[in-house]
């Protein structure tokens, strides 16, 4: 039995993104998994599987009586925060594929933008590897990558302007996306080069928005999915990611911590597809740092080791470029929503209804998280 | 108000109890004899359960380093700009400690610039009075 192409997603909702959205978690929930369903023309009460992120505060329970879904008989949550975006999309491939559910529903809500930022709490520490790290003022993910990045530029000669590139990338085209958070304010290298610092070498730009918004994403089975309101976006191949000996986003203590998830998630994806790496139109990858962009162009092989940073010169990223990258702006620049909007945005492609639309696009690469255990799937129209 | 301070498991408690006797020590296999960090109930090479804490030289070569800037917990905005460092051990290269490059043992987070701090500079383990493990250059 194989996952290929034996799914897709038919449809895609999601609510307003903002710094500040009123309602709570749970009713942005609601409204992105209707607006999902609306899309699909798929009655909630259809609804039979569930998957989402363990740091998801919906649960299962409260989502199903406030919309109206049926008897659940499968639901599943990913672990890893932005890790599990790909993966909750996977569980539901995974279980109509294999007869344990027929219409599964994806889904992430978070009021990131106004509610606190998790490093701050200091009375949840888990002893590892918090012991090791948290005391000496490594306290956010933002050093902890910062101090990948910085070893990353140290050894293969990547730049702070190849940083630049992949935030330049997402604001371009978060500036062609209405819904963008920053669909009305350009970034140019001088606002990027004189940027404070967050954690040197990352500065401002180089780090995720802070947003509150939830989105949902509809998967059906082929045969259902030709029946839907929307032309299907396969699910061409999936795969989750935790190599051997890997330890999370402080991945300092193996052979070779500048190789991390996405290799591992890599290698399934493309031994389990038709397609390669020269075939893939656009790309969604995921951005909470700018800094993950060049590990995950080499962990998916479309370059060699080290050579993430110099792929991305000469307007690789942008449309037009040898991959078009994060159409809708990403995490960078139209929401941070633990990498879901990739999602919505890989299908939009497919659907040809981007705002940011790639010509012809028929394979796209979305990705989760690199440096925490991670997922990714190839979607084909 | 203190930094804070290490939330420990009973994996991790004897790397800080040697630390406060001013030991640095490594998890290490009793069977085939490989350290490894972040200690853990068994050995990931062979499978044994039994575990020994080797010392070490408490020398290593600075494997990368940030410099945090605010927003940060208030004790460390305190301090802020300051350097965190991640140190290959010398005696096991694979382990790689996070710390701060500190003027002296117990000295703040901020007591040497930034601009001191190389890849490839080799430093040596010292120790607060709290029992936390700081950097010192070798050469400084």
């Amino acid at each position: 039995m194989t996952l290929k192409d034996t799914t897709a997603i038919v449809g895609i909702g999601q609510t307003r993104f903002a710094k500040h959205l009123p309602e709570s978690e749970k009713t942005l929930a609601c409204r992105a998994v209707l607006a999902a369903l609306d899309d699909a023309g798929i009655a909630p009460d259809e609804v039979d599987a569930l998957a989402s992120y363990t740091m998801e505060e919906t649960d299962e329970v409260e989502l199903a009586k406030a919309v109206g879904f049926g008897d659940l008989t499968f639901f599943s949550k990913v672990g890893f925060g932005g890790g599990g975006s790909c993966a909750t999309v996977a569980h539901l491939a995974a279980a109509i594929a294999a007869g344990q559910a027929t219409v599964g529903v994806a889904w992430r809500s978070r009021k990131r933008g106004s509610g606190p930022r998790p490093w701050t709490n200091t009375a949840v520490q888990l002893p590892t590897p918090a012991q090791w790290t948290r005391p000496y003022g490594l306290l956010r993910p933002a050093d902890e990558i910062a101090m990948l990045a910085r070893r990353y530029m140290h050894e293969y000669g990547a730049t702070r302007d190849h940083l630049f590139n992949v935030a330049l990338a997402c604001r371009n085209r978060a500036n062609q996306n209405p819904a963008a958070i920053m669909y009305d304010r350009p970034l140019t290298r001088e606002m990027y080069m004189t940027a404070r610092w967050i954690s040197e070498p990352l500065c401002l730009y180089d780090n995720c928005l802070e947003t509150d918004g939830a989105l949902a994403c509809v998967i059906v089975g082929r045969e259902r999915a030709r029946d839907c309101r929307q032309r299907p976006v396969y699910v061409h191949s999936a795969a989750q990611g935790l190599p051997a000996q890997h330890h999370g986003m402080v991945n300092y203590w193996n052979d070779d911590p500048l190789t991390g998830p996405a290799w591992t998630a890599a290698r399934h994806l493309w031994k389990h597809s038709d397609v390669t790496p020269a075939d893939v139109d656009v790309a969604q990858i995921y951005d909470a740092f700018t800094a993950l962009v060049p590990l995950s162009l080499e962990g998916y092989g479309f370059c060699g080791r080290g050579e993430g940073g110099a792929f991305t010169e000469g307007g690789a990223l942008e449309i037009g470029g040898r991959l078009p990258l994060n159409t809708g702006g990403g995490g960078l620049s139209e929401a941070y929503v633990h990498g879901f909007n990739l999602i919505n945005e890989g299908v939009r492609q497919l659907r040809g209804t981007s705002t940011a639309q790639v010509p012809d696009a028929a394979t796209c690469l979305v990705t989760a998280g690199e440096g925490v255990p991670t997922s990714a799937l190839l979607l084909r129209s | 108000m203190p930094l804070l301070t290490p939330v420990t498991d009973p994996d991790g408690a004897p790397f800080w109890q040697y630390a406060a006797r001013g030991e640095l020590r490594v998890q290490t296999c009793a069977d085939c004899t490989e350290p490894r960090f972040p200690p853990r109930p068994c050995c990931p090479h062979c499978q044994s359960f039994a575990s020994e804490w080797r010392p070490t030289s408490g020398r290593g070569r600075i494997w990368s380093y940030v410099v945090p800037h605010p927003p940060l917990l208030p004790d460390y905005a305190a301090q802020a700009p300051y350097n965190v460092i991640l140190v290959e051990l010398t005696d096991a290269p694979r382990i790689r400690l996070v710390g701060n490059l500190v003027r002296h043992a117990g000295a703040p987070l901020d007591s040497l610039s930034p601009d001191r701090i190389r890849i490839g500079a080799r430093v040596q383990a010292v120790f607060t009075a709290e029992g936390l493990v700081q950097w010192v250059l070798e050469r400084p």
